[in-house]
């Protein structure tokens, strides 16, 4: 990746002492994620604490506003909401916060008081990462397929098309590409029983490893599947293409061709590989944004996933639950975002000693 | 080409003959053509389309959920409202705000991109860390929560706060770029005359960066017409009046989406978004051309 090597400039420039550290590439990532986190953190507590207008401001305001409760006792309660210590000066409630995050205690979610916001995120995290998880795979393999087809056909009808048709899709956003399913397949021609797939599963169906089980989680997941399908296989055709079309002028491949290889074995063994290996690392990115991508397409759809319980927590204005959801899926991302960056580095040998 | 050589030996204005002479550039593939003629019919009907057409929003009961015919080609909405002229009048805010986002984000990675790869040392980590901590967190989760503590009114403020996420992008290109493009000779002899910073990057940089620069530039409207229309369809964002967004956000607030009849009212405002956003794409292919120096020649 190009930010790596900016990264090494970058980093062996700013600091002396701490440069030897900072050079391994594995330390350098996780510094970063690190970083991230923080950063990420910082922005919620900044969002809920200090931002004039915030929710604890206002919360405080709401409880005392009537006259039953003393200043003190809304104070009390509101803190405990958040796991945040509203006595203590800010510099000691940021490195609390921080420490309560970092322990994984989001606090509790205004609406089910005793209910934790992480036991809520957590019933919720499996069902789109599942959905979207799916769609995702799905949509790479068939993109490296089609992309490679598309690279040996050059400038034929077939690449043309597909070409054409990835590019299109990717354009139109993903949630009217949802909306459109509801109104076409679901309401005009009734293909689709659009009333019976909402929820992440049918209601009292026992679950388990049945058939019966495993069909209603794919029949009710199907549509937030093909949307993600949809979304995302322009993007892994037009950059498969591409990749391909660079990799069938390497010295390598034409050294191949002279030595008389089928024509198969070049495709996978030689190309397919090579031209696979940049994508790899946007797949594990792309998963990393698999939480946050789905918000607007389970609410059309209906789909019980963190998107939705995002927009529940929006209405409910329930703060603790949307700043837990913030940080989680800003976490999820660093996370994929330092697997990518390993990954790379254990994949293309070229990365990772000699050039650091 | 002979149009692009007819334009070039009109006696213009300078800049507007080079202007001129981008578009005959870009008109020549049909991408570029589609593009051209898509943005520029959605750009006429936003913002003179409302001059010429008059408003129709009176209720009429009696006219729910009309398919399309004469008097309303596009059919009517949950109160009997002509869509066409929705659409007709719904386009302005989405096409200002996105301009505007686009603008925003790119006039600050410019900016602070120049400034981070000209300064180096403290800045420019700042500057870096910056960047990637904007480009790791999920941009929608954010604009949905900032949107729901907050609650942005009037379309600068929705502008600013899309593009406050979108500049980190194309930063990171242009710090890259000038920090490739100081070591070039042009730019040395140009410091070594002392022709101040300013000069340096925006007369002998930027001129090499038209392409990233503008080619972002339409990416950002592209993301900013998604995120916003997003937020709109979530309710997020107290807009008034009509646009494309609100009409989706009705649709499914109404209920429309389940009645059999409501679906050109439905469809109408996906079209219009989604024709948008692909003009805005071909547009950019076209763009990709003109700035590929080999098509550019032949």
């Amino acid at each position: 990746m190009a930010s790596n090597a900016f990264h090494v400039s970058l980093l062996a420039g700013a600091g002396t002492q701490m440069a030897a550290l900072h050079r391994h590439p594995a330390l350098r990532a996780l510094l970063k994620a690190l970083l991230t986190v923080l950063a990420a953190t910082t922005i919620t507590f900044a969002l809920v604490r200090l931002l004039p207008g915030n929710p604890i401001d206002l919360r405080i305001d709401e409880l005392t506003r009537d006259g039953t409760m003393t200043y003190e006792d809304a104070r009390a309660q509101v803190s405990g909401l958040y796991a945040i210590e509203l006595d203590a000066p800010l510099p000691d409630q940021y490195v609390s916060y921080l420490w309560n995050v970092a322990r994984g205690d989001l606090g509790n979610s205004f609406l089910s008081q005793a209910t934790p916001v992480t036991s809520i995120i957590l019933a919720v995290l499996p069902w789109t990462l599942f959905a979207v998880g799916t769609g995702l795979f799905l949509s790479f393999a068939a993109g490296i397929g089609l992309g490679i087809i598309a690279a040996y056909r050059r400038g034929s009808f077939f690449d043309q098309a597909v070409s054409t048709v990835g590019s299109i899709i990717s354009s139109v956003p993903n949630y009217l590409i949802a909306i459109l399913m509801v109104l076409v397949l679901g309401i005009q021609l009734r293909i689709v029983p659009i009333t019976q797939m909402r929820g992440a599963t049918s209601p009292g169906i026992q679950p388990g490893f049945t058939p019966d089980f495993v069909g209603d989680v794919f029949f009710h997941a199907s549509l937030p599947i093909t949307v993600f399908f949809l979304t995302h296989i322009g993007h892994w055709i037009l950059s498969m293409r591409n990749a391909t079309l660079a990799a069938l002028e390497e010295d390598y491949v034409v050294a191949a061709r002279a030595r008389g290889l089928r024509d198969s074995r070049i495709m996978t063994a030689y190309v397919g590989r090579n031209a696979a290996l940049p994508l790899v690392t946007q797949l594990a990115i792309s998963v990393g944004f698999i939480v946050g991508g789905a918000v607007l397409i389970e609410q059309v759809f209906a789909y019980q996933g963190v998107g939705q319980r995002l927009l529940r927590a929006v209405a409910q204005r329930d703060y603790p639950v949307m700043q837990g959801i913030l940080l989680l899926t800003t976490i999820s991302v660093v996370v994929a975002n330092l697997a990518a960056d390993l990954l790379y580095s254990k994949l293309d040998p070229r990365v990772g000693h000699a050039t650091l | 080409m002979s149009l692009v050589r007819q334009v070039r030996t009109l006696a213009l204005p300078q800049p507007l003959v080079e202007i001129a002479g981008l578009v005959a550039v870009i008109a020549r593939r049909p991408v570029g053509l589609i593009g051209l003629v898509g943005v520029g019919a959605f750009v006429v009907t936003s913002y003179i389309g409302p001059l010429v057409v008059p408003l129709t929003n009176s209720v009429d009961i009696a006219n729910v959920y009309r398919t399309p015919s004469l008097a309303h080609p596009l059919g009517t909405d949950f109160q009997g409202r002509d869509v066409l002229n929705q659409i007709v009048y719904g386009g302005r805010d989405i096409l200002s705000v996105a301009f505007l986002a686009a603008f925003f984000s790119t006039a600050v990675a410019v900016t602070f991109g120049s400034l981070a790869a000209s300064s180096g040392g403290k800045v420019d980590t700042i500057v870096v860390v910056l960047a990637d901590i904007v480009l790791t967190v999920p941009h929608l989760i954010v604009l949905i929560v900032v949107a729901a503590i907050f609650r942005p009114e009037g379309f600068l403020v929705l502008a600013l706060l899309l593009a406050s996420l979108q500049w980190a992008g194309l930063l990171r290109q242009v710090r890259a770029q000038i920090l490739s493009l100081k070591e070039r000779e042009y730019v040395e002899a140009a410091r070594s005359l002392d022709l101040g910073l300013f000069h340096v990057i925006f007369r002998e940089m930027l001129p090499n960066m038209a392409s990233y620069v503008s080619i972002h530039f339409i990416f950002a409207m592209t993301g900013a017409v998604y995120a916003q229309v997003g937020l709109i369809v979530l309710g997020l964002v107290p807009l008034s009046g009509a646009n494309w967004g609100i009409m989706l956000y009705f649709a499914q607030s109404q209920g429309a989406l389940y009645f059999r009849d409501s679906f050109w009212y439905i469809l109408s405002p996906i079209l219009a978004i989604s024709l948008f956003q692909l003009s805005l794409v071909a547009l950019s292919a076209g763009l990709e051309d003109v700035f590929n120096p080999r098509l550019r020649a032949g």
